[in-house]
């Protein structure tokens, strides 16, 4: 397909911003100045100083000359990256892939997007006259290659829209500084008298190599389109990404439910005939006041089912805020998992964690109560209770040890063992009595000690000796004294056994 | 005459018993999960699989009784390598010990909640799945039309649910099969051993659909549940004989 591209230049960014923040601004010059080789220089002018002769490196003494009611104000680093960044995200409702041109553009690949706003034309309009309408001065031009694109947008002086395959002869009448050049090259073309590109277009690339490097015939090749550029786009698209601009904005949550079906629908076949299964998808809804709100699902095996897919985007609905409307869905899977339909219907009639209705049932309450809330635990090879079983990773995962039956264990353990006030006769002997809440429990019968050394390579402390008792009513617990036999130990009890 | 009467009173309770969603197990099963006498109480002498049963756990202790004595139960009905739910509001529960009773502890998927109706939500969504062999569901409060809501959900899937129920005090009726009552009871030593016996439980039966109550002493051993008292009787027996 032919590729198009989309420069936007933002003529003044910073100041822009600015008198948005403060719109007391807007009548008065002011620059953005920065240090730079012990000068105070003007980074950016607002229009209003532009039209009284201040520009951007102009020493701000001289300017300050010129107009005396001048406001002199730091220049922030990195606010333009930030900036672009922002405008960047707010343009992916126009095309996936957006890149930021440092130091005051974008550059939007906006192949095969331009017909769902009614061609180029209309789409140059919409983008132009919403960032206008948001405060932003911009001018963008619409071409087969971003070279022309981009010095189009800054230069150009006809139409913003390049038809395909003509950008030598946009590009004659320009500049030679709108072929992004190095400043030494654009000073010696300049020297020599090239004030247009059409001067040096002609000139055989051996001669122009040996004048001027090859950073001019690459910036050339590239502009023409002999060269691809390569970009780094601000969001990298998700492979699994489907897209779902709507015609009005729409704020219903039967509107998002029809909007998530569609979506849904279309990437599930194309998983389906990939072989692959969602484990996990985000549901990005952009909205007409710029912000973009996410719903996201996880599933615990891979799953194409359009029906499944939706009940668990349905729990999800309710924490989408649509405002004013949304513009645009985009459903992505970043995390998806080669699933095999064969085997799925072998295992569906099996009982137990292979089961397909299962996992569907704890995705769905996954989506509802969270993912935390839920455990499966595996043994570990530890002595220590508290360590003695690990939280599963995933539905799949076997045991790599046996659990272990040799010693007894409570069927309820506590979280952190809770002091108790016992009365033991002898060291190592079990307690007779012991209070725990405020209950005295008189022992008759006790197993152990049992005793559990702490695992020194982890954490300090003493070790612990372990007792099964049986009071008088036949309620069992697990108690243990912490460290040994001393004048005053400290007991604790710990679980109750059924 | 009366014989016919008699018929056709039976009929109709077992019409009724359909209609509550109460299906009964194909004639021939007997000791589906092993309980010996208790069994015997429910209709048809049969445990019923597939319905709600109650378990009322007073504190920590009657819970951990519970705890025990469900999975004996669930050590059957997990027998084929099927998996359970075990919702709890205290997350207490030590999977570890699990073994003991007969259950591979991998195979239970514990959730934890902080509220009822999460734990209801939660458990009524897991009684549809058919996929599950049980559902364990700790509660502090159950009322008749949140119990019905869960029966509902059983009759479709067939799916075993027990609920724990922690407030005693207030105790409505609700849907539920039966409801029990476990208390811990001393154990007995082991070839006269000091120390710890096996679990031994008072099983109370206070409520059965269709069924008689009553109670029985239960121990757990050797990875099955062995009922007391008839042991007692045989030994009677013996030392008579």
């Amino acid at each position: 397909m032919e590729k198009r591209f989309m420069a936007i230049w933002f003529r003044h960014l910073t100041t822009d911003w600015l008198t948005l923040q403060q719109p007391d601004l807007k009548d008065v010059p002011f620059v953005f100045v920065a240090p730079e080789r012990n000068r105070i220089v003007i980074t950016a002018a607002n229009p209003v100083a532009e039209a009284q002769g201040v520009y951007r490196g102009m020493a701000a003494a001289d300017a300050k000359a010129i107009t005396t009611d001048l406001q002199i104000l730091d220049h922030i680093p990195g606010k333009e990256e930030k900036l672009l960044r922002q405008l960047g995200l707010w343009c992916i409702r126009y095309t996936p892939v957006v890149v930021i041109d440092m130091p005051n553009g974008l550059i939007l690949d906006i192949s095969g997007c331009a017909h769902l706003w009614g061609g180029e034309r209309g789409y140059l309009k919409e983008i132009v006259h919403k960032l206008r309408t948001s405060g932003y001065d911009a001018r963008a031009a619409i071409a087969d290659t971003i070279g022309t694109a981009w010095a189009v947008a800054r230069y150009g002086k006809t139409t913003p829209i390049i038809p395909a395959g003509e950008q030598a002869q946009a590009l004659l009448n320009l500049p030679p500084m709108a072929l992004r050049l190095d400043p030494v090259v654009l000073e010696k073309l300049q020297k020599l008298g090239f004030t247009t590109v059409r001067s040096f277009m002609q000139i055989p690339r051996t001669v122009l190599r040996r004048r001027f490097g090859e950073g001019l015939l690459l910036r050339l090749a590239q502009v023409l389109g002999l060269e691809e550029e390569i970009l780094m786009p601000l969001v990298p698209p998700a492979p699994y990404t489907e897209r779902l601009p709507c015609l009005e904005p729409v704020s219903t949550k039967k509107a998002i439910e029809i909007a998530i079906q569609k979506l849904l629908e279309t990437l599930c076949l194309r998983l389906q005939n990939e072989g692959k299964g969602i484990r996990k998808a985000i549901l990005k809804c952009y909205r007409i006041d710029g912000k973009i709100v996410q719903a996201g699902i996880s599933t615990n095996r891979g799953s194409h089912s359009v029906s499944h897919l939706f009940k668990l985007f349905e729990l999800q609905i309710s924490k989408i805020e649509p405002a004013l409307g949304i513009e645009l869905f985009l459903l992505e899977a970043p995390k998806v998992e080669d699933i095999d339909p064969i085997q799925e219907k072998l295992w569906a009639g099996k009982p137990g964690l292979q089961d397909a209705t299962l996992a569907e049932l704890l995705d769905k309450l996954a989506g509802k109560v969270g993912a935390n809330a839920i455990h499966r635990y595996l043994p570990a090879e530890h002595n220590w209770p508290e360590r003695s079983v690990k939280q599963a990773a995933s539905l799949m995962e076997t045991p790599d040890t046996k659990w272990r039956t040799d010693r007894s264990r409570p069927v309820r353990m506590l979280r952190r063992p809770e002091r108790i006030e016992v009365m033991a006769l002898l060291p190592d002997y079990p307690p007779k009595v012991f209070t725990y809440k405020g209950r005295r429990h008189v022992v008759e019968k006790a197993d152990g000690p049992e005793r559990i050394e702490r695992e020194w390579w982890r954490d300090q402390g003493e070790h612990r000796d372990y007792y099964a008792v049986e009071d008088a009513d036949g309620q069992r617990y697990w108690l243990f004294r912490s460290g040994h036999y001393d004048a005053e130990p400290q007991w604790y009890l710990h679980g109750f056994f059924a | 005459m009366s014989g016919t009467k008699k018929d056709i009173i039976s009929q109709l309770q077992k019409d009724i018993l359909q209609w509550e969603g109460y299906r009964p197990p194909p004639v021939g099963t007997r000791e589906l999960v092993g309980l010996g006498p208790v069994e015997a109480a429910f209709p048809n002498g049969v445990f019923p699989l597939g319905t709600v049963h109650e378990l009322v756990c007073a504190n920590t202790e009657q819970a951990a009784a519970c705890g025990g004595f469900v999975s004996g139960l669930l050590s059957v009905l997990m027998q084929n390598g099927g998996a359970c739910l075990w919702i709890s509001l205290s997350g207490k529960v030590f999977p570890g010990a699990l073994k003991t009773f007969g259950i591979e502890p991998d195979r239970v998927i514990f959730v934890n909640l902080a509220k009822d109706k999460e734990v209801l939500w939660v458990m009524e969504e897991a009684l549809k799945c058919a996929g599950l062999a049980a559902v364990i569901g700790e509660l502090r409060e159950v009322d008749f039309k949140q119990s019905r809501r869960l029966q509902l959900a059983v009759e479709q899937s067939r799916v075993t649910g027990f609920i724990f129920r922690n407030r005693s005090d207030k105790m409505g009726s609700t849907a539920c099969a039966a409801r029990w009552k476990i208390k811990s009871l001393p154990s007995e030593p082991v070839d006269g051993l000091p120390g710890l016996g096996f679990p031994r439980w008072q099983v109370d039966l206070l409520r059965v659909r269709n069924g008689q109550p009553g109670n029985w002493i239960i121990e757990w051993s050797e990875g099955k549940f062995r009922s007391v008292e008839k042991q007692v009787l045989e030994q009677q027996q013996l030392m008579v004989g």
